[in-house]
Order: structure tokens, then C-alpha cells, then sequence
């Protein structure tokens, strides 16, 4: 199991240079909401927090440096996540195809 | 499994452990290790992914908040982008740099805690509670300003707005607020944690507090990432933000 193990200590660079990224993509997403992009405007929000998000949970938390386990534990629960988005949005959005009351 | 624990461990008190049912040397183990775990690797391993397993908990949690935005969001998209600029971007942006700045101190004093640096911990520490005290204090202040321009969900909520932007502060107060709860949680762990950092506990072989305990920190930063633009920047691109009233 746990084999010979150098534990791996992020450097403070890697901190700055991610906490940077993080601060100019916050930024970006203001600059970018202001823009009447149209139907593109809630993409390009969530496309920049996912980014976020992710940069925060690789680095910040570290995962890159964890076992396998934990980083199927990680994207397991981001998949269920929208599992539970999937299904019931099919359920809400297909109600009115049926064309009877009760929606 | 235990055969990190045969070799070289040859100077025991006792002799040879010729008749010892169990392997384990007792005196060469770090006092921080509990009694059901083999080594310290496999204690953090196993507090490292137990945190994940409460947080995909968390994240199912919050979801269930999140997937109530995306429907009403989806059936009221202009009311629902109206009432987003009666919040304040300034806040809520500044808020964001905030807990990115607590989230990269969270970091950095894992880092300390990871190299032997009692004084980096506790600096850090103190960095990220003082960061996540002030976005509560910009909180307090957003919510007052809700309930002077009557947006607060009830019977004093602006009746000139419709009724589906009172739904839109429903979310609004319920996210932020639960958020807003596990920001005052977080800090109390922090004020543990910071204890414990200052009394010298973590050192290189043992800093799975700080770093399971920073794992939360930094979730609810992830949470706030999100919330930011679904709630504050909805309508931006409608005119100036914020100014609506």
C-alpha cells in the first residue's frame, strides 16, 4: 500500500502563481458578465468558475499528491453531481412534450 | 503491511520478541499516531480521504440549493436576471479576492506546518481567520442594505417587484446564508487549529489537522466561486450593476 513516499510539498511559487490565476480569472469573469455576449454569457461564467474551481482543488487541496483512491472519491462526487443536474432537468424539461395537465 | 516495522528495530528493552503475538514496537511509534493505523502515511491517507467522503456530502448538500437555482432560473430568466442587480458586485467581487487570499494563507500554512515552521503556521493561520472575518463583516454589511431596500423575502418584501424576484432572494439569502454558516464553522476549526499550531503540535511527520482541516477551508471558498457569478453577475450585462433600485 503506502510504498516508500516522498510527500510532496508544494512550493510557495506555485502558491503565488495559482492564487494569481485565480485573482485575474475573478476579474475576468466581472469584465466578461458586463459584455451582452447573449446566449454565450452563462457559458463563459461557469466555463472561468469550473476553472477556478479546479485550480484551487488540484493545488490548494492538494490533489494531485493523493492516492488514487481519493482522486476517484473527488470526480466521483462532482459526477454525481450532475447526475442529479442531468435527471432532473430531463424530467422538468420533457413534462410538456407529454401535452397533458399536471406539469 | 507491517514490514516496515521488522527492520531495524533491534533495540528493544525486552530482548528479541521471540514470544510477542503483536509486531508493533511501541516506543519508535509517534505519539500522534492512533493505535488502528499501521504508519502516519496510512493515518493521513485515511483522514485525507475520509474528508473528501464528507465533502462530496457537502458538495450533494449544496447541489440540492444549486439545482433549485438552475430550475427557477431556467422558468424566470429576465425576473431572475432583474433582481441579480439589486446585488452589490463590489461586494460580492471583493469578497471573492478575499477568500482566494484566505484560501492561498490555508495553503501556505499547510506548507509551513509540512517544513517545521511553527511561526509560518501561526502567521498564516491568523491571515486566513482574519481574511474570513472580513468577508463575514462585508456579508453583514450586504445583508443590511437588503433589508433597508425591503429585498428580504416576506411580508415587508418591495411589493412593486414581482413575485418571482422575491424567489430569486429566497436562494440568494438561503445560499449565501448556509455558506455564510460554514464560513463561521470553518473559522472556529481554524481558532483549533491555530491552538494546536501554536503549542507546537505539527511538524513534518504529523499535519493531517491542518491539511484536512484546510480541505474544508478551501471547499467553501469553491462554494463562493460559484455562487459569485450565478448570483451577482446574472444580469451585469443588462447595465451598469448594482445600481438598480
Amino acid at each position: 500500500m503506502s510504498k516508500g513516499h516522498t510527500h510532496v510539498i508544494t512550493p510557495v511559487s506555485t502558491l503565488f502563481i495559482v492564487f494569481g490565476t485565480l485573482f485575474v480569472l475573478t476579474i475576468l469573469t466581472v469584465v466578461t458578465a458586463r459584455m451582452d455576449l447573449g446566449a454565450a454569457n452563462t457559458p463563459i461564467a461557469l466555463g472561468i468558475a469550473v476553472l477556478k474551481a479546479s485550480l484551487v482543488i488540484i493545488y490548494f487541496m492538494a490533489v494531485r499528491y493523493n492516492t488514487p483512491l481519493t482522486k476517484v472519491v473527488v470526480v466521483a462526487g462532482f459526477f454525481w453531481l450532475l447526475i442529479m443536474f442531468g435527471l432532473t432537468m430531463g424530467d422538468y424539461l420533457s413534462r410538456s412534450w407529454l401535452g397533458v395537465p399536471g406539469r | 503491511m507491517a514490514d516496515s516495522h521488522t527492520t531495524g528495530e533491534g533495540v528493544m528493552p525486552g530482548g528479541p520478541m521471540a514470544g510477542h503475538a503483536v509486531p508493533h514496537v511501541h516506543e519508535h511509534h509517534d505519539p500522534n499516531l492512533q493505535h488502528h493505523f499501521y504508519d502516519m502515511d496510512q493515518q493521513l491517507e485515511a483522514s485525507t480521504l475520509g474528508m473528501w467522503v464528507f465533502l462530496v456530502t457537502e458538495i450533494m448538500f449544496f447541489g440540492g440549493l444549486f439545482m433549485a437555482y438552475i430550475l427557477y432560473r431556467h422558468w424566470y430568466p429576465g425576473d431572475w436576471a432583474a433582481a441579480s442587480n439589486h446585488l452589490n458586485v463590489w461586494m460580492g467581487g471583493g469578497n471573492t479576492l478575499v477568500l482566494i487570499c484566505s484560501s492561498v494563507t490555508m495553503a501556505w500554512a499547510v506548507r509551513c506546518a509540512q517544513i517545521g515552521s511553527r511561526k509560518g503556521q501561526i502567521v498564516n493561520l491568523i491571515f486566513t481567520i482574519l481574511f474570513g472575518a472580513t468577508f463575514l463583516v462585508v456579508k453583514y454589511f450586504e445583508y443590511a442594505e437588503k433589508f433597508e431596500h425591503h429585498l428580504v423575502p416576506g411580508p415587508h418584501f418591495d411589493p412593486a417587484l414581482p413575485q418571482q424576484q422575491q424567489l430569486f432572494f429566497s436562494l440568494y439569502f438561503i445560499m449565501t446564508g448556509i455558506h455564510a454558516a460554514h464560513m463561521v464553522v470553518g473559522i472556529g476549526i481554524m481558532l483549533i487549529i491555530l491552538a494546536m499550531a501554536w503549542r507546537g503540535k505539527f511538524g513534518p511527520k504529523y499535519y493531517g489537522p491542518v491539511e484536512v482541516s484546510g480541505l474544508y477551508w478551501h471547499f467553501v471558498d469553491i462554494v463562493w466561486i460559484f455562487l459569485f457569478p450565478l448570483l451577482y453577475l446574472l444580469g451585469a450585462h443588462l447595465g451598469a450593476g448594482g445600481a438598480a433600485h
